[in-house]
């Protein structure tokens, strides 16, 4: 959690304009003796100030704290999500989270005594860990004459997987079981893998997983992927870094790898990763999958 | 609301400007009404850049100027409809409410009465609120409106403050439109039949008068104001009166009072019969009247003092002084060739009487058995006045009575003049002060008679004897025109009015009439004496240095430590509290959340989940933002059954 203390504050060009204003007010209340003119620009005057504390108060003690970002691919934007929580029992309208680095922007409005969300899509350029780095608060509230700021630093970061480069996948490896490969019978027990759907397909096998995860906006026979079953044992793919060129070099390598993992997520197989110095068993399934990609994420080569 | 806001501090103007640019106006505020969901309906710039340009060649033909006071404030009213038409985002709507703003200062130039001071009030909030709209669009409005109040309200004190402390600086800080001061009534230099009547017609307060101890009769209530001496046919002017000492007048009743003038743009000061002293900012003529030293353009009071029913000062009855000399002959004369007949009947007067004393007391006599009468609406006269009211009309006001009667004593070589002024005043009964009007308005006659001095003739009351005890209403024959509220039947209006005059007596003294000099006044009674505005700033900005701690302090109280978690935990406890089932210091959130929910079983199952959200929490190992919304959701939707 992260509160921050320093609020900086300067005029707005509105502020200015206003204070022009207020300059002509005061010259005409005293020129022409006018002594509500004076309680009027008066008014209006001390209407400036509580503005500026009020603007000032939009943020004060405003506490925002770090939620959890998804991890990512590189070139997608991480969705960093801020909450902002108000101890206080007044609103705070009107508050501009702007990410420094990207510009990425969003406008909240926090409630008296609730907390709001603000969610900023950061480019994820690379692998790795990306940091949010630092966070501008800013809010012109409530009448725009004071432009308020702050900045945070919220300690959060968001994993970037690899960037996906789609290639066939290896081969499977041998089974480590006596008997080795066998035909394939088609049959209906064991989940061997996915081809594409064809109308005749029965819905019962359909992977509606596979296709409540993919975009909507593809046409159907794209996105619709019927599970195939084989009457036996299914095979066991190793992914290895070592199965790449080395000339492609070490980033597209990772992709190529990247693009494995979810094919061969997408196809059902049973899959493990080997990476030098790290090495993960073949499974299968979402926490699978991430752990792959997160080492491939994380890998540095030695 | 930022149409709102316009439409009342436009409002003021419309009583001053002509009909068409009133139309012209609301024709471009309604055009913006109905556009409000429909952009497609707002004008083309070539149809502003028309109606610019057919709006300022009005205001030319009205005005024949574009600059100065009034075609100025016209042209105002008229960009704000403009500029409200052309507005389409947040600036220009800013730029309507700065209009807003103008237009309000400037309707003060013609009032600044309670009332205006309320609509202004109301302006300026209505305005704020559209500065507020326009900040936060997405915000209810009225959640605005209530920000903008509240921003009113912290903003009074420093309004105060400033208004108490801001160095004030007597104005104007350069020459005023020559049109500064139109339309400001009272007494003028000059007096003409027909001028003073319309004055009185007038229910306008001319001053206010307390008087520190009992006030004398109404009879003896003689303001002095001008002395005209020079006639020439119609009109009477003012003579060539000189600076002097005044001389206090010997015998009468010293009374002492406060007068609290309105504006009329002249330099007269207002004193009763016979004045006594002069105030600090004034000068005594010595021909009676007091003056100050610059047109009274702001409301003003001032302490003087006056002798009632004294004899006149003894230096102005000296004839063998040269300066008294030629104003004795300044006061015989009068132009040839006019009211033949007036002039007839003084010579026959003179012709018969052994000295001047007597040919007044034959005119006195005559005006007496002549019973002219008395009227607000008399009759036009011709070039003879004089004769037409003596003889053709007999029906006049206060100025063909004493002019008649100046004339008669000057044709019969008697020095005389007129001294314009007031007679009278009511007192308001709320305040036990005196309230002089515009109807008030008198003018009477002084004789010059040698040894005694300059003596007063009130000739209106020799002929109507009521107007002087009772005041207009009662000396007017039934069904004359008089202002509403001098008739006897609206009596209960009548205590309405002393009421609220009794207030606006107190806001002109303490709000309009807050100056330099009360400002100083202030100050030493603070205890700070013959600041200079340097001290006065630093004094204003620790002030309001202060104000603004303080401000932010108050807001921000018990946001020391902004922990959401720990907020609506404290709220929930206190929720429970409320309920009777209190938190004791030793108990940790598992028992307590377990007792609250068996003594609350409604709402049992809805405490358990708090509880469980808070210590996940709190204790937990991973703290997820969803959960810390939801926590406050929950201890805000809690309700005990």
């Amino acid at each position: 959690m992260l509160g921050h203390r320093r609020v900086y504050i300067v005029p707005s060009r509105l502020g200015f304009f206003f204070g022009g204003a207020l300059a002509i007010l005061l010259v005409g209340s005293i020129n022409y003796a006018l002594s509500l003119g004076f309680a009027l620009t008066f008014l209006l005057a001390g209407m400036g100030i509580a503005a500026m504390v009020q603007t000032t108060r939009n943020l004060a003690r405003l506490s925002v704290r770090a939620g959890r970002s998804e991890p990512v691919f590189a070139g997608d934007a991480a969705r960093f999500r801020l909450a902002m929580a108000n101890a206080g029992d007044f609103d705070r309208p009107e508050i501009l989270v702007r990410h420094l680095g990207s510009g990425a922007q969003q406008t909240v409005d926090v409630a008296a005594a609730d907390s709001a969300e603000a969610v900023l899509p950061v480019p994820a350029a690379r692998r790795g860990w990306l940091p949010l780095g630092r966070v501008m608060l800013e809010t012109r509230f409530p009448v725009g004459l004071f432009r308020a700021w702050s900045y945070v630093e919220p300690d959060c970061r968001c994993l970037v997987y690899p960037h996906p480069v789609a290639s066939a996948l290896p081969a499977p490896a041998p089974n480590a079981q006596a008997g080795g490969a066998r035909a394939h019978a088609q049959g209906s027990d064991d989940f061997s893998g996915l081809r594409g759907y064809q109308p005749a397909d029965s819905p019962r096998h359909v992977a509606w997983k596979s296709v409540a995860r993919s975009d909507t906006q593809h046409a159907r026979s794209d996105v619709m992927l019927t599970k195939q079953f084989a009457g036996d044992a299914i095979a066991e793919l190793w992914l290895d870094l070592r199965d790449l060129p080395p000339s492609l070099g070490l980033e597209a390598r990772l992709s190529r790898l990247s693009g494995w993992v979810l094919s061969a997520e997408r196809t059902g197989a049973l899959y493990g990763l080997r990476l030098p110095g790290a090495r993960i068993e073949p499974g299968r399934g979402e926490t699978h999958r991430a752990a792959c990609l997160e080492a491939l994420a994380l890998y540095k080569a030695t | 609301m930022l149409l709102a806001g316009l439409l009342i501090a436009a409002g003021p103007h419309a009583l001053h400007a002509p009909w068409w640019l009133i139309g012209l106006t609301l024709f471009l505020y309604a055009w913006r009404g109905l556009a409000v969901g429909n952009r497609g309906l707002l004008p083309a710039r070539w149809m502003l850049v028309a109606i610019v340009a057919l709006g300022m060649a009005g205001i030319w033909l009205q005005y024949r100027a574009l600059f100065g006071r009034t075609p100025g404030m016209m042209l105002l009213v008229m960009f704000s409809g403009l500029k409200l038409l052309e507005s389409r985002d947040q600036r220009d709507a800013a730029a309507v409410v700065f209009l807003t703003w103008f237009l309000a200062i400037t309707s003060f130039l013609y009032s600044q009465s309670i009332p205006t001071a309320i609509g202004m009030f109301a302006a300026v909030a209505a305005s704020i609120a559209a500065l507020v709209s326009c900040a936060a669009p997405r915000r209810a409005p009225r959640a605005n409106l209530r920000t903008a109040l509240v921003l009113l309200g912290q903003a009074v004190p420093a309004a105060l403050v400033l208004f108490l402390l801001f160095p004030r600086v007597q104005g104007p800080l350069w020459g005023l439109p020559q049109d500064a001061y139109s339309g400001i009534t009272g007494l003028s230099d000059s007096m003409a039949p027909g001028n003073l009547s319309q004055l009185t017609l007038s229910d306008a307060i001319a001053f206010r008068v307390d008087f520190h101890g009992e006030a004398p009769r109404r009879r003896s209530l003689y303001w002095r104001g001008p002395v005209l001496w020079d006639f020439d046919g119609r009109t009477w002017r003012l003579g060539n009166p000189h600076l002097a000492e005044l001389e206090p007048p010997t015998g009468g009743t010293r009374v002492e009072y406060s007068v609290l003038l309105e504006p009329h743009n002249r330099n007269w000061l207002f004193a009763l019969e016979l004045p006594a002293s002069v105030p600090a900012q004034a000068r005594y003529l010595d021909d009676g009247q007091i003056i100050s030293l610059s047109p009274v353009r702001a409301r003003i009071s001032y302490e003087i003092a006056s002798a009632i029913e004294a004899e006149p000062n003894p230096s102005e009855a000296r004839p063998d002084l040269e300066r008294t000399r030629q104003s004795l002959e300044r006061a015989r004369r009068l132009p040839p060739g006019f009211n033949p007949r007036a002039r007839n009947l003084a010579e026959s007067w003179r012709a018969a009487s052994a000295s001047d004393t007597e040919v007044l007391a034959r005119a006195i006599e005559h005006f007496r058995r002549e019973r002219l009468q008395y009227t607000t609406e008399p009759a036009l006269l011709g070039r003879d006045s004089v004769d037409e009211f003596l003889y053709d009309t007999r029906e006049g006001f206060c100025e063909h009575f004493s002019s008649a009667f100046v004339f008669l004593m000057r044709a019969a070589g008697v020095p005389a003049r007129v001294v314009t002024g007031y007679q009278g005043g009511e007192l308001n009964p709320v305040d036990g002060k005196f309230t002089v009007r515009q109807s008030d308005a008198h003018a009477w006659s002084e004789v010059f008679i040698a040894g005694r001095g300059w003596i007063r003739v009130d000739p209106t009351v020799l002929s109507v004897p009521l107007r002087l005890d009772a005041g207009l209403a009662r000396a007017l024959p039934a069904g004359k025109a008089m202002p509403l509220l001098m008739r006897p039947e609206l009596e209960w209006l009548r205590g309405l009015r002393y009421n609220w005059e009794a207030l606006t007596h107190q806001w002109n003294l303490l709000v309009l009439g807050y100056n330099p000099e009360r400002q100083r006044e202030l100050l030493s009674l603070l205890g700070v004496k013959g600041a200079d505005w340097l001290e006065l700033a630093s004094t204003l900005l620790a002030t309001l240095g202060a104000f603004v701690l303080g401000l932010f302090a108050w807001m921000l109280r018990g946001l020391v430590r902004p922990d959401p978690v720990q907020t609506a935990w404290n709220q929930f406890c206190r929720k429970l509290g409320a309920k009777g089932v209190t938190r004791s210091p030793y108990e940790g959130p598992r028992d307590y959340s377990e007792r609250a929910a068996r003594s609350l079983p409604s709402a049992g199952e809805s405490i358990r989940r708090i509880a469980a959200l808070y210590m996940a929490l709190r204790y937990g190992r991973q703290a997820a933002t969803v959960d810390v919304v939801e926590l406050h959701r929950r201890v805000k939707d809690l309700e005990f059954g």
